[in-house]
């Protein structure tokens, strides 16, 4: 890809890398996919045969629907082209139906939402002025940036691999940022607003949005010391900024209102029944409070400190099991979880309010919530690290700090994915996948930062580097030893906790970046 | 070399699309009873672990040359046999004798597409790559972009990790050997050409250009002193490389005889299937196959037994695939150049491929092979070439339902191409290195100066017909009384093209020192 634009002009390169990116998700089309495409195929039979009033009763199979209305209409609509494909995919009885057709439109229309993504990055990577570099094409931040959005390694696997719809989420993310970055504030909040009601998940980084726009979209002026002006209080802003989140709602959620049904929607969006992880531990601080747990009762286990009687078996045997009893700390429970994701967020938010840094400061705030919410949130899903990954790639072409920060990130989250893929053929496929990314981010951010210290001191290479032993222990050591009978679960244990500890390093490195940042002078008053 | 990470990046990309084509289907899945080549190497695996050596290549109860016998030198056989041992390890099931006929699982699968991933990036990807990197005269970044585009040339990647096949082998083998030549380090290229020799018999179609620029070296180096000696080297090289592989079918006359007959099988048609070369295309017209045999047995009744009148055809191919390669060689003999020989290896192998009896469709990526290797010099010209040969073997992909990797890639490889030589604007005489024959031209007809314009109309053409062709290959069915209308199509305005680049090669290669004395005038 990098070689693909070198001896490209100026224009066309971004259309050589998108179009690239494209023939290869082609060609991933006769990968394994998960469970995730048999949810979106019930969901697209569920919107084209039952009336609007059913959709989030409906409950033939597993999959129910679970994600907000604009996501629903969104299936809708794919649906009436799905029809020219294969009739019986929209069948809500034809559970796990999948015809060669139904996958080739279910693949394509991945690849073809994504278009929204390249226009986001696109438009990123117009409002983007990373660090001045060298004439050449492959190291100008542009490119570069380019390069890490559209052939983002995590994207690939989960959206046409895994199978997921997170392209065109993620461009609609990209772009209200790209949006803000251009003062266009409120097109920036319109755009979020309707992610919102796509996919509930990016009310994790909600609270960014709403500090930012009312500190720096409502207030309209400083005092010279940068704090704030409590008089120039624009209240047409706010309500037009008001207005314009009411409106949205009331477009996704107001005919379930109508139909008397917000109660049985928003319990279908937030199933709180689920244990506090997920089948396989997200790489976040629970996951390290759970290993913790076990070492401890293994230890009191040992000393004789615990009683073996009154052990959960589950704990011992497995860490697959979806409700997770802890032995020896205190079991958490989701309120804990909220709580302390607050908490993790609130020092972000209040650096936002009160050392406004233009819409920099904004991405790290937003970066920092949802890294923290990835960190403490209650039953995570991995595949959440995209939503912290994706908007750094904007801040490491920025400056070398970011940029190590970054690679440390990217290259622990998106290790943290290779669970996701689990059967022989895609092996290769992810590790080449993999390697190919971080190849190229890693050789090409030093190359942009060859004048600065190095992105990585003795003990980030080290740690980087013991992402290639765990590999190979987990998936060609580990099966053939004896182990594998009896703790099967130690692939992913090791794996979420090894990921876990860079991923938290990440994050509290990034937080101490923010912290101590001097609140610069030089950015440009809102 | 300070772009290394560049050029990791390009090998991964090589890699990642070749395994990712991998997951598509394979010649003669679940097509009982004869399935397809990947049954033949399963086969030959068998085979090779199960009988002992001197039964390979014999015909017997275990081994039924009419079911997929060994028809490829021992290199190949012992290649199959080392690939055995490892499946004996993983499961014997997928070796057993007899009972593992047709054999397929997901499993095995698995197993025999990592077999060509292996051997792949153990000889042909570094080949590519060293090769890329000893390149003259081009920036680091030409050298690695180079790279790409001759690592994701579709041809080879559908037929290995598709159709399923282990030319990487032969051809990784054969890049060696041009690599070591063009170095002068001439003793390990031929050890290297004669190993490619030993894996696949169809690399003949590159010996004669091997031959005659290592000769031509000798000669230039004087006969009665060091090149005599290299001569010798040389000769001993070849011999030693060509026992050491036969070792084991030396020892006794009727093993030898019998292998080369299993090698070259006289007895066997014109050509196979639709091919694009002259014979087959010609036939839509003369239905040589009927036509020409009852002529000749006209003519020769009375000298000839009946089925000996195919002696006569392959005279004939003979004739005209020495015509057509003779002015090269001699060239090359009597200037031994780098340049010259990589030129010359692609017109050889297209007379060979064009004009010589029995030849497969897949045999023309015995001649890509040369042509990625010119890449830089006439990007557009070999970009042009090697979409064709894609093409050209568009029948046989699309009966191993390999349709989508093929669209995807050729449209890949076009744009690693156009991007990284930019070849919509190296189209002039000279970037074609055409100029030095278009002066001479123009000595007698002054008015010929509209070469390069009409070679671009050509391309558009082709590309257009070419597509246009693959859309109603695939959408239409071909009428009843017709069924092969459209592959005989493909075959047809394939070797249209591969005659216009025969002829194409053949000038840059006869007017090529003329150039270099011009530029000596000029400067």
């Amino acid at each position: 890809m990098a070689a693909l634009g070198i001896a490209m002009g100026g224009g066309n390169w971004f259309s050589a890398l998108a179009l690239g990116v494209t023939l290869l998700k082609c060609l991933l089309i006769p990968t394994y996919h998960s469970t995730d495409f048999e949810v979106h195929r019930n969901w697209l039979a569920i919107t084209h045969s039952l009336p609007v009033s059913q959709w989030y009763y409906e409950a033939t199979s597993e999959w129910t629907l679970d994600y907000p209305p604009f996501f629903a209409w969104f299936e809708y609509a794919l649906s009436h082209v799905a029809k020219y494909f294969d009739q019986e995919m929209l069948n809500v009885r034809n559970l796990n139906y999948s015809s060669s057709r139904t996958l080739l439109f279910q693949r394509f229309s991945v690849i073809f939402t994504d278009a929204l993504f390249v226009y986001a990055v696109h438009e990123c990577c117009k409002c983007i002025d990373g660090k001045k570099a060298g004439k050449e094409l492959t190291e100008k931040p542009k490119f570069i940036l380019s390069v890490l959005l559209l052939w983002n390694f995590g994207l690939l696997i989960v959206d046409h691999i895994h199978f997921q719809y997170n392209g065109f989420l993620f461009g609609l993310m990209l772009l209200s940022i790209a949006r803000l970055f251009q003062k266009r504030h409120m097109e920036g909040a319109f755009l979020f607003a309707v992610l919102l009601h796509f996919k509930h998940i990016y009310l994790y980084v909600a609270p960014a949005y709403g500090v930012y726009l009312l500190r720096s979209y409502c207030f309209t002026a400083n005092k010279p010391d940068g704090s704030i002006r409590w008089n120039s209080f624009s209240f047409v802003r706010v309500i037009s900024l008001g207005l314009i989140v009411f409106l949205v709602s009331a477009l996704s959620l107001g005919p379930f209102l109508a139909l008397n049904q917000l109660p049985q929607v928003l319990s279908r969006l937030f199933p709180f029944k689920r244990g506090l992880c997920h089948a396989y531990w997200a790489p976040n601080f629970w996951a390290l409070y759970n290993a913790l747990d076990k070492v401890l009762s293994i230890i009191g286990l040992e000393l004789k400190l615990l009683d073996p009687n009154k052990i959960p078996k589950a704990s011992m045997t497995s860490g697959l099991v979806q409700q997770f009893q802890h032995t020896v700390l205190p079991s958490v429970t989701p309120l804990a979880t909220l709580i302390c994701t607050l908490i993790a967020m609130l020092p972000s938010i209040f650096c936002l309010w009160f050392k406004p840094q233009g819409p920099r400061g904004f991405l790290r705030c937003l970066i920092l919530c949802a890294l923290s919410s990835f960190l403490f949130g209650w039953h995570v899903h991995e595949k959440a690290i995209l939503l912290a990954v994706l908007p750094m790639s904007l801040l490491s072409v920025g400056k070398a700090g970011d940029a190590s920060i970054f690679l440390i990130l990217t290259t622990t989250g998106h290790y943290s994915l290779f669970p996701l893929l689990f059967t022989a053929p895609e092996l290769p496929t992810k590790i080449l996948l993999m390697l190919l990314f971080t190849t190229y981010s890693i050789s090409s951010l030093k190359t942009l930062f060859r004048k600065e210290k190095p992105l990585f001191n003795w003990l980030e290479t080290f740690y980087l580097l013991g992402l290639g032993p765990l590999e190979v222990f987990c998936e060609f050591v580990f099966p053939f030893t004896s182990w594998k009978l009896k703790y099967p679960f130690i692939p992913l244990l090791l794996t979420s906790v090894y990921c876990a500890a860079g991923i938290t390093y990440a994050w509290f490195k990034l937080y101490v970046s923010v912290l101590s940042d001097p609140p610069s002078s030089k950015t440009k008053k809102q | 070399m300070e772009k290394w990470h560049l050029m990791t990046i390009v090998v991964l990309i090589g890699l990642t699309v070749r395994w990712t084509v991998s997951l598509n289907s394979y010649s003669g899945a679940g097509k009982p009873p004869m399935f397809g080549d990947y049954e033949a190497q399963r086969h030959w695996q068998e085979i090779t672990f199960n009988l002992p050596i001197k039964q390979w290549y014999f015909n017997s109860s275990d081994n039924n040359l009419q079911y997929w016998g060994l028809d490829y030198p021992p290199l190949t056989a012992y290649h199959s046999l080392l690939c055995a041992y490892v499946a004996k390890f993983i499961n014997p099931d997928w070796i057993a004798l007899h009972t593992s006929r047709g054999y397929e699982s997901q499993a095995h699968k698995l197993f025999m597409r990592t077999t060509v991933l292996i051997a792949d990036l153990l000889i042909y990807i570094p080949a590519v790559v060293l090769y890329c990197c000893c390149l003259k005269e081009i920036s680091t970044k030409k050298k690695v972009a180079n790279a790409l585009c001759i690592l994701l040339y579709p041809g080879l990647i559908l037929i290995d990790y598709g159709h399923f096949q282990y030319n990487s082998v032969s051809l990784g083998f054969a890049l060696w050997g041009v690599l070591g030549v063009s170095c002068d380090w001439d003793l390990l290229g031929s050890l290297a050409f004669c190993l490619a020799i030993n894996y696949k018999q169809m690399e003949l179609y590159h010996s004669l250009p091997f031959f005659c620029f290592l000769l031509g070296k000798c000669f230039k180096k004087g006969l009665k002193g060091k090149g005599f000696v290299l001569l010798i080297k040389l000769a001993c090289t070849v011999v030693a490389s060509f026992i050491l592989c036969w070792l084991p079918f030396c020892t006794e006359r009727e093993q030898t005889l019998q292998v080369l007959r299993r090698l070259f099988p006289v007895d066997r048609g014109l050509f196979e299937d639709k091919v694009a070369n002259i014979w087959c295309s010609f036939s839509i017209f003369l239905k040589i196959k009927e036509i020409l045999p009852h002529h000749f047995q006209i003519i020769i009744r009375y000298c000839y037994q009946e089925n000996k009148c195919f002696i006569f055809i392959r005279f004939f191919s003979f004739c005209f695939t020495f015509l057509s390669l003779l002015p090269a060689c001699v060239k090359l003999t009597l200037q031994p150049s780098s340049k010259g020989f990589r030129f010359t290896l692609v017109s050889c192998a297209l007379s060979f491929f064009l004009f010589s009896f029995q030849v497969h469709e897949k045999s023309i990526l015995l001649v890509s092979l040369p042509v990625c290797l010119v890449l830089s010099e006439i990007p557009f010209m070999s970009t042009w070439f090697l979409l064709v040969s894609t093409f050209s073997m568009l029948p046989l992909l699309l009966k191993d339902e390999l349709l989508m990797p093929l669209v995807v890639t050729t449209i890949a490889f076009f744009i690693a191409c156009a991007t990284s030589f930019s070849i919509f604007e190296k189209t002039s005489e000279e970037e074609l290195q055409l100029k030095s024959f278009s002066l001479s031209v123009r000595k007698y007809l002054p008015c010929f100066t509209f070469l390069s314009r009409i070679i671009q109309y050509l391309f558009l053409i082709s590309v257009i017909t070419m597509v246009l062709l693959t859309l109603i290959t695939v959408t239409l069915d071909p009428p009843q009384k017709l069924p092969d209308l459209f592959s005989v199509l493909v075959c047809f305005v394939s070797c249209l093209h591969f005659l216009f680049f025969l002829v194409y090669f053949n000038i840059i290669i006869m007017w090529d020192s003329k150039s270099g004395r011009n530029q000596k005038k000029i400067n």
